[in-house]
């Protein structure tokens, strides 16, 4: 390999003179790279689309038809027995609920911790620090934390067993405490000479200039919230409460349900659509991320960019 | 981090009068401190309060391991945590001595090193693949598209799974049976030889795709006269990758590898027991889903605290032990 390198190619001199070097040869690769790229980045996406023609397709289409991205026949029965359920929505709801509320807890305990941490002058900072660096390395585990949120604090069927335990994430932390550190001293000098006090100071001109990677830490949150499902699992059994993961996991694993169901006028085919109705479960739980994340998601790549900087 | 942490107190001064000044801020004493910051102070209560109750207090609870523990055996829960009669080891001895224990970690350590040896480098290769178009359109609607599945839910995963291969309807498992025939079609919903392969495909799915956002950071980092330079000498597409792209994101994949290390033992228990049914229990059952069937759903609390411990302890000690060595070979590590 070495000897290649210090061999004077006079190719690559000439190349120089550009910065693209384009052989023949050079060009197959990016010819099967493209290829390549392009076929992973249709595998990422061809689950949701089957899914999604799925749903609209009758269920006789389904069992009839191996693949197909748009169905011969649409049919909205589905849809119909989705809304007529109910559960569907009121796990959407609920979710909702529970990611709007847990979010903004996340980020209140998150950013208040944050910036008297990415304050060097304060006094006990490091002790702080570390009391924060244990608990990355460490924990308690499953069984302890469950005989505290449902024995001793008795959180057991509200939100709240999901909102206080998860109420900040120590990584999430420093990524605001990395930004904070990295604005500036003199906004926070001027501000003192102007009056200011930390508070006032924190609220009013490091809270406003940050507002790229709140965005961002607001949003893993925020997906982290929507997401989860273990412990609602285990903490709420209530139905009414269900999160839409939980009906989602109800519908397409455990369901006799629909098949069951004999009250509902099921049309021509006569039969109920149980697989037709997964795949709507599915895409009415897939859908609401897929339409906001286009236009957030410059803020999820940021916001990995300002946690890999290293604090 | 610790390292840079004491660094940066007085991170943007610059001259020595403004670090002067800025040290002027800080105070000697308590007393100081509390009455020119008390604000910083009372900012942090919300936090301090929420790592002591969440993460220091189930901390405390691991006690459980040493004793018989029952949260009838007194008033109230923490009354129980008190009053239940000391067992010593005896937890530990049932866990390593049982029958379970080796199957266990057979099956973590199956899963976990699958996932290591596939779904680590999948990401450096993406990015790495990604880095080399050209046409920047493609490149960023290609990497919108891959970004994808880390958004949605395990849940939807574990559920399009299902659709895709379950062996009455599933459209995959149909292309399969074209391919292998009807009896030689793997049924990955249910053979337990194909549970591991299964648990990483649904990794590589979901998250090769995001995982390259750090890896794309660090390329787009590397200093383009490096390439230059290289060139001139006569580097091809190879040595290049080899001697000048492969070095400028080596501290990043070994910091993304320590993580990985330290969480060995983490199968991630949501997957798992997503995916988890009667005919693959047998590779099944990890760490992660032992204790929640005897810890929350038997209700054997000491014992589940007990393989919860080993299981931190385990953790704890690969993390800090891979940043040592991370260190003997000069790299920054993660703290």
């Amino acid at each position: 390999m070495s000897g290649i390198l210090h061999k004077q190619d006079p190719n690559a001199i000439r190349a120089t003179g550009t910065l693209e070097k384009r052989t023949p040869g050079d060009q197959a690769v990016q010819i099967i790279l493209y290829i390549l790229i392009a076929l992973i980045a249709l595998l990422c996406v061809l689950p949701f689309i089957y899914v999604i023609a799925g749903s609209f397709a009758t269920e006789q289409e389904l069992t009839e038809r191996p693949f197909f991205l748009i169905p011969h026949e649409f049919s909205l029965n589905a849809y119909s027995y989705i809304l007529k359920d109910g559960s569907v929505f009121r796990g959407l709801r609920n979710s909702l609920l529970v990611t709007v509320v847990g979010t903004m807890i996340n980020m209140f305990v998150s950013c208040t911790l944050a910036y008297p941490l990415s304050r060097g002058y304060l006094k006990g900072r490091n002790g702080f620090i570390n009391m924060v660096i244990v608990t990355m390395l460490f924990s308690g585990g499953m069984v302890p934390s469950y005989i505290l949120i449902m024995n001793i604090l008795n959180l057991g069927n509200t939100y709240w067993a999901l909102w206080l335990p998860g109420a900040m994430s120590a990584f999430n932390m420093i990524i605001i405490k990395n930004y904070f550190q990295g604005l500036p001293n003199e906004l926070e000098e001027a501000a003192i000479i102007d009056g200011s006090n930390d508070l006032i100071t924190f609220v009013r001109i490091i809270l406003p200039l940050s507002t790229p990677v709140l965005a961002s830490v607001a949003l893993f949150y925020a997906v982290g919230h929507w997401n989860a499902y273990f412990n609602a699992m285990m903490y709420i059994n209530d139905p009414d409460m269900e999160l839409m993961t939980i009906v989602l996991r109800r519908m397409v694993f455990l369901t006799n349900k629909i098949t069951q169901d004999s009250t509902f006028d099921w049309g021509a085919a006569g039969m109920p659509p149980a697989k037709s109705i997964k795949m709507a479960t599915t895409v009415v739980a897939t859908v609401p991320m897929l339409c906001i994340y286009p236009f957030v998601q410059k803020y999820f790549t940021q916001g990995i960019m300002v946690g890999s900087v290293k604090g | 981090m610790a390292k840079t942490l004491t660094a940066d107190k007085a991170a943007g001064a610059r001259t020595k009068q403004e670090k002067r000044a800025y040290a002027q801020l800080g105070h000697n004493t308590w007393r100081k401190a509390f009455s020119q910051h008390y604000w910083l102070y009372i900012l942090m209560i919300p936090g301090i309060l929420y790592m002591l109750i969440f993460n220091y207090t189930p901390m405390a609870g691991l006690v459980m391991a040493f004793e018989d523990f029952s949260p009838y055996n007194g008033d109230t829960a923490i009354q129980a945590l008190f009053g239940s009669p000391f067992a010593g080891l005896k937890y530990f001895e049932k866990l390593f001595t049982g029958p379970d224990f080796w199957r266990l970690l057979r099956n973590t350590l199956a899963i976990s090193l699958a996932n290591l040896i596939f779904a680590f480098p999948a990401p450096i290769i993406l990015a790495l693949l990604l880095n080399e178009l050209r046409c920047k359109w493609f490149k960023r609607f290609s990497q919108t598209l891959v970004y994808i599945p880390h958004f949605v839910s395990i849940v939807i995963v574990a559920a399009l799974t299902y659709q895709l291969f379950s062996t009455t309807d599933g459209v995959a498992y149909h292309l399969l049976v074209q391919i292998f025939g009807k009896q030689n079609a793997p049924d990955i919903m249910s053979d337990p030889d194909l549970f591991a392969t299964m648990i990483v495909g649904q990794n590589l799915w979901k998250e090769t795709g995001y995982g390259t956002i750090i890896y794309l950071a660090a390329l787009s980092s590397v200093d383009t006269q490096l390439y230059e330079a290289a060139k001139i000498d006569g580097a091809g597409r190879w040595q290049l990758m080899w001697h000048v792209t492969l070095p400028a994101i080596r501290g990043t994949i070994i910091l993304m590898l320590i993580m990985k290390v330290g969480s060995l033992l983490n199968t991630g228990y949501e997957q798992i027991f997503l995916m988890q049914n009667a005919m693959n229990r047998s590779v099944s059952d990890v760490f992660d889903t032992y204790i929640y069937t005897k810890g929350i759903v038997n209700g054997q609390y000491s014992l589940a605290t007990a393989a919860g411990l080993f299981k931190s302890i385990v953790s704890m000690v690969m993390v800090i032990g891979a940043n040592k060595i991370a260190k003997l070979f000069g790299e920054s590590g993660l703290y």
